[in-house]
């Protein structure tokens, strides 16, 4: 690679008639190498040690009581104890979120992407603030949440509210996401569309939404896992009571994972610990398997053009 | 189709020039852009959210007082508003998980994007983006329970980290921002045009000078950027320190062994019991979620300009 008279010029105290053939190596860079590796190994090592340390530490309570049962604050009854009304209250927000993000989601990103002449101050606007969304605290939404959604609007402390909150905070996900998918497909499709006197509402669902869709289901499933773990806003809609009923309604109470286990956290009792890391390994289990789907889904069908 | 057709012959006579007007076109139009606008009433929800209940809350404590006080106890019979224990110990943690994390997923980007074979990157890459996902709630839990028992037991002198403390709350959070900033930053790594590199090899330069000398400051806005985004997720996140970073908030507390409340925090704490609405400790709660967002905005501000910049040199 390099040329022969700059190697022979070059001193090199460490291999002095090396062969021009030879792979330098020099000890510095060997170090930064398995300083950079290290890096790595810690990173992966720490996090896949931990989640391992929850799987042993709730490794008792991974059974059928955890779905079968409902929580509880008494010690006494942790035997029978479960997060029945918790796994319930997230599968019902998850799917309101699903119906209230998913569309809203994917119409602004093909506003934006389709339909919107961005030298117009307006839309720019618009697109800086979808940006600056994505990155406003999740606890900030629980605020917006309780100020206006359960109060000012009378939702109250509900399942519809959470479902809202929800689904705002992971709106610039799948905005994004999709604006993504569908700036990735080639002009040249739209452009044949149009040759062939498609509108331009049938060039875009019937020629480019179709070829955008694994984009969209990817970050879709991302933002909708992201939308199970969160706990925070759901904290200051005021979700951390003991739940021992599944919610029967859009206007019901209820509570959720990731606040299940919060609150389990905050019980001084080590039996509470145990049964909040079977918690956690139950809500890892959901997450991480949509985020696997979420990330083949990408790596398999996502068309290269 | 059908409308097309009827359409055509209703206005035979039009010149070819002039766009046939659809209904189904300009319906489809009006949704789209009542959908985008969603978007934009979500900001102006959560500033009407946040301004009237912070309005309210001056009128009763002085900005002076808010911003240079460092006593913060709303709860307590002696009531203080100043701010600063809630800053500072949101500082003291935000520091701590970017000495950690900066160092940790810059290497493991330079890795991934500069050492790792192809197929080795693959593997490695869609596992960091996985990594990301996981919800914060369980690094709270694996701080309280894991590492701070750990800590504890490692620690050399005698007045060792307390239950909850701002240093465990760090280090968790170090390690959840990682793969953030891994993912980014190697993002903006493999960015970097092929021929920047071959050049630096045509010129002799070792992998390692190739790396640091002509891929990372190819790549500096992507790496500020996800920096950036790194600092904002600190700063903004709520779990992790509510869980593990601990309560005291009457006074400013530098020392990451003892326990202190963030903003986030004192948010998540006096909201998860019970207060009156109108109260000074209700409108407390918007009045730090206020100077909370303006934070966060500022490092989003930032952070988005210098994406903007790493996309306008090489896409």
């Amino acid at each position: 690679m390099s040329a022969p008279t700059l190697t022979s010029t070059r001193p090199d105290p460490s291999a002095p008639g090396a062969a021009l053939t030879q792979r330098r190596s020099r000890p510095g860079d060997l170090a930064f190498r398995l300083a950079m590796q290290a890096c790595l190994v810690v990173a992966f090592g720490v996090l896949t040690g931990l989640l391992t340390w929850v799987l042993i530490k709730g490794w008792n309570r991974l059974d059928s009581r955890l779905w079968t049962e409902m929580p509880t604050g008494l010690t006494s009854r942790l035997d029978g104890a479960g997060v029945q009304s918790a796994l319930v209250g997230t599968l019902w927000i998850i799917s309101l979120v699903a119906v209230i993000c998913l569309p809203i989601g994917i119409l602004s990103a093909i506003y934006l992407e389709e339909y919107a002449d961005n030298t117009r101050w307006y839309n720019r606007l618009l697109e800086l603030n979808i940006q600056n969304l994505a990155g406003v605290p999740s606890i900030i939404f629980g605020i917006l949440g309780l100020g206006i959604i359960a109060r000012a609007l009378g939702f109250g402390f509900t399942i519809t509210t959470a479902a809202i909150v929800l689904s705002l905070l992971v709106l610039p996900v799948v905005i994004i996401a999709t604006r993504e998918a569908i700036r990735a497909v080639p002009q040249s499709i739209r452009q044949a569309s149009y040759a062939l006197g498609a509108t331009k509402w049938q060039t875009v669902s019937r020629q480019v939404l179709p070829s955008a869709v694994p984009g969209i289901a990817t970050g879709s499933i991302l933002a909708l896992s992201r939308a199970i773990g969160e706990a925070a806003p759901l904290i200051v809609l005021g979700a951390v009571t003991f739940i021992t009923f599944n919610p029967n309604g859009l206007d019901s109470a209820y509570t959720a994972l990731p606040i299940q286990i919060f609150t389990f956290i905050t019980r001084p009792q080590a039996e509470f610990t145990e049964l909040a890391a079977g918690a956690i390994v139950l809500l890892l289990a959901i997450v991480l398997a949509m985020n696997s789907i979420a990330i083949f889904v990408r790596n398999r069908f996502e068309k290269r053009w | 189709m059908t409308t097309s057709i009827h359409g055509a012959g209703s206005a035979a006579g039009n010149s070819l020039r002039q766009g046939r007007r659809r209904p189904v076109e300009s319906i489809v139009k009006a949704l789209l852009v009542a959908a985008a606008f969603v978007s934009i009433i979500t900001t102006v929800g959560i500033v009407i959210a946040l301004a009237e209940p912070t309005i309210g809350f001056f009128r009763q404590v002085s900005i002076v007082e808010f911003v240079t006080g460092t006593s913060w106890t709303p709860t307590f019979a002696q009531k203080a508003y100043g701010v600063l224990p809630l800053v500072s110990a949101t500082l003291v943690v935000t520091v701590i998980a970017l000495l950690i994390a900066v160092p940790i997923g810059l290497g493991s980007a330079i890795y991934l994007s500069e050492y790792a074979r192809p197929g080795v990157r693959k593997l490695l890459k869609p596992i960091v983006e996985l990594l990301a996902g996981v919800p914060t709630v369980v690094y709270g839990f694996v701080a309280l329970f894991a590492l701070n028992p750990l800590l504890q037991k490692w620690w050399p002198a005698d007045d060792g980290p307390a239950f909850q403390n701002l240093l465990i709350a760090g280090i968790a959070m170090g390690i959840m921002i990682v793969p953030t900033i891994a993912s980014i930053s190697e993002d903006s790594m493999a960015a970097v045009p092929r021929s920047l590199r071959e050049g630096a090899y045509a010129l002799a330069s070792t992998k390692m000078q190739v790396s640091t000398r002509v891929v990372v400051p190819a790549a500096i806005s992507g790496i500020v950027a996800a920096i950036v985004l790194g600092i904002s997720r600190a700063v903004g996140e709520t779990m992790i320190v509510t869980i593990a970073g601990g309560l005291t908030s009457d006074r400013v507390v530098i020392n990451p062994l003892d326990g202190a409340a963030t903003m986030t925090a004192f948010i998540a704490n006096i909201s998860s019991g019970d207060i009156p609405i109108g109260s000074l400790d209700y409108d407390s709660v918007f009045a730090v979620g206020a100077l909370l967002f303006l934070i966060t905005f500022a490092l989003n501000a930032v952070s988005i300009r210098m994406v903007r910049r790493f996309r306008e040199v090489y896409e």
